[in-house]
């Protein structure tokens, strides 16, 4: 918390735009949607890495569910909606392939999620290829697909447009808040919750008592894949297209913004209003180093910074919490 | 010298010999120590002559042993005696290849850990008992987590379980200010005291203590022990296997040693010492042989310590 508000004012200082955008209704718009893209994946991976597990292939799921949707819409004429539902289907169905192959081979997830990654990295760009005669763009054409206008208002569109500014708030920003009580409910509230911290606290203590360790990690999965098909559907309503390759090299932020939220890289620890608190400070990186006119090449440099101090002081609260009282 | 007991009409013999061994057990216990006699209730658990073999290996042979509501059964024995493997059977993750095992009287056997856990046998594993990261709360309840509400407003009842953990807390002793604590930050013996009221609290019958002292100090231990017996006077019946016969004799009732996989006896209380039990342990035949080949050492410190060992291997004589 203290660190987002930090960040927060050091772009505040920073700021050089014309006329100081960064307090502005501008800046705000465009730090809360960017962290609302980052934020409703980076908030199920928080509490996958709770679970003690990683998901590296949450960061092309949000491009390969958007390049399905445009597939769907785009090429073949299905209704919106019902594309929608498919996607959720495929997305349930890479979350389930992800957590099975992880709780069966007891292989570490981190290398499971990679080679899935690269599968649907690869399998996705060769795909909108082949099917796409040679364009990696899929955009649709149609006047008015069926059902497009309609899924637009809910998840692609904005609101709070005025005259300063013209483009609004976008809805992702509200699906961002819904995912982050959802996720803070589930973790902080529920007996899931429970499990999830002692899936990734000690997994065989948890088994000894009876907690369902493996489907625990397995719905995890499956949430990390959803949360991404979200974004996708999102993105693609929001544009009426999709790229290939889109969305590659998300992972990372989602887990820095974990990590920078105080999720323990080993698990067992952390909490989702951290996640999406990370996520904001990734987004005001991302703007803020453009309102203060540098080359946006830096937000990498200063995201890295941030993530090794998190760390740094993560790994001192971790040490506290086990250290013996007497 | 300190052959194995002259004075317990109730030591089994080491195998096959006597197949009434476990009974004879009961009523060998006498009448002074325990109120319970062959007429009285069954042990809430009794295995009787079970043996298991890995491979070629004799992990455990013709071993008996019961244990009664109220009472601690101490399992003693040295590294590699069978103790683990008596564990895993009395817990339900091995089946015995022969013997029986008497749930409340009734023959039982246990398809695995968890219809041991159905039946009411908790087992608190030394490590794997509680998450550190965790708070005492949610140690606590884990895995039976209390619940308001229904559907997907179901949440759990913390409150509940916050007071309910507490209360079962200070049954042991101990007083848990911030219910948030993280288990990490209790001492060793706190958190055994967490596995162990929790155990007690979901309605273990039978607890299982694997070792519960041999990771902690002499002050721990000695918190650890409060809580045997605090699980003993709420009428549970204690199964504490260690290999320290200092930790194990305060609180049992009963003694069953283990040496090799097989049964070295069984004793009652008021029939044994804590000397006899450590001489036993450690073989006292062969301590005094140890002692005598020190002896000829010409090191003076070395005789030294071959004094005390002979010693120590006469007294309980």
């Amino acid at each position: 918390m203290l660190a987002a508000i930090v960040v927060f004012l050091l772009f505040a200082i920073t700021d050089s735009s014309a006329n100081h955008l960064w307090l502005k209704q501008t800046g705000v718009a465009a730090w809360t949607t960017q962290a609302a893209f980052f934020g409703i994946v980076a908030v199920p991976v928080g509490l996958l890495m709770i679970g003690g597990e990683f998901d590296l292939s949450a960061g092309v799921m949000t491009g390969v569910t958007a390049i399905v949707m445009a597939l769907l819409v785009g090429k073949w004429h299905v209704n919106t909606w019902i594309a929608i539902l498919i996607t959720i289907a495929f997305a349930t169905a890479i979350g389930l392939i992800n957590g099975y192959i992880v709780v069966l081979t007891k292989l570490p997830s981190f290398i499971v999620t990679l080679a899935t990654f690269f599968i649907l990295r690869g399998a996705s760009t060769g795909g909108v290829l082949l099917l796409n005669s040679g364009s990696t763009q899929i955009t649709v054409t149609t006047a008015h697909p069926a059902g497009l206008s309609s899924a637009k208002s809910i998840f692609g569109s904005s609101f709070f447009s005025s005259g300063s500014l013209p483009s609004g708030y976008s809805t992702a920003i509200l699906w961002f808040i819904a995912v982050t009580i959802v996720g803070t409910w589930v973790l902080s509230r529920t007996t899931f919750g429970n499990w999830i911290f002692a899936a990734g606290g000690d997994q065989n203590a948890a088994r000894n008592v009876g907690v369902p360790v493996n489907r625990t990690k397995v719905l995890l999965f499956v949430s990390t894949a959803l949360a991404a098909a979200l974004v996708g559907i999102i993105s693609f309503t929001q544009a009426s297209s999709a790229v290939s390759e889109q969305g590659v090299g998300y992972e990372f932020f989602y887990i820095i913004a974990a990590v920078v939220g105080g999720c323990l890289l080993t698990g067992g620890y952390g909490s989702a209003i951290g996640a999406a608190l990370g996520a904001c400070i990734i987004g005001m990186a991302f703007e803020g180093v453009i309102y203060a006119g540098w080359d946006s090449s830096w937000d990498f440099a200063f995201l890295g910074v941030i993530l090794f101090l998190a760390v740094v002081v993560n790994t001192l609260i971790y040490r506290r919490a086990l250290k013996a009282r007497r | 010298m300190s052959e194995p007991p002259t004075n317990t009409k109730e030591t089994t013999a080491m195998s096959g010999e006597n197949p009434e061994s476990a009974p004879a057990v009961h009523t060998g216990r006498s009448a002074a120590t325990s109120p319970t006699t062959t007429e009285g209730p069954a042990p809430a658990l009794e295995v009787r002559s079970v043996s298991k073999y890995f491979g070629s290996v004799n992990a455990l042979e013709d071993v008996s042993l019961a244990v009664h509501a109220g009472q601690v059964t101490c399992v003693l024995g040295d590294n590699g005696a069978g103790k683990s493997t008596l564990i895993k059977i009395l817990s339900g993750v091995h089946t015995p290849d022969s013997g029986e095992m008497l749930f409340d009287g009734d023959p039982v056997t246990f398809a695995g850990p968890r219809e041991a856990r159905a039946h009411g046998i908790a087992t608190v594993f030394q490590d794997l008992a509680t998450v550190p990261l965790m708070s005492v709360w949610r140690n606590f309840f884990l895995g039976n987590e209390p619940t308001r509400g229904r559907g997907p407003l179901q949440r759990m009842d913390i409150k509940q379980a916050q007071r309910v953990m507490r209360e079962e807390m200070a049954k042991m002793g101990i007083d848990v200010r911030d219910p948030n604590q993280t288990v990490g930050t209790l001492s060793g013996g706190e958190r055994q005291a967490v596995a162990i009221a929790r155990a007690v609290y979901f309605g273990a019958k039978v607890l299982i203590l694997d070792e519960p002292t041999s990771a902690l100090g002499v002050r721990q231990s000695g918190i650890v022990l409060k809580y045997v017996i605090q699980a003993r006077e709420l009428g549970r019946a204690v199964i504490f296997i260690t290999h320290n016969p200092h930790h194990a004799y305060p609180v049992g009732d009963r003694f069953v040693l283990l040496k090799r996989g097989r049964m070295l006896g069984s004793y009652a209380k008021s029939d044994t010492s804590i000397a006899k039990l450590t001489s036993l342990m450690a073989g006292g035949a062969e301590l005094e042989e140890l002692s005598h080949e020190l002896q000829r050492a010409v090191d003076p410190s070395v005789k030294e310590v071959a004094k005390e060992l002979a010693a120590e291997v006469k007294t309980p004589g």
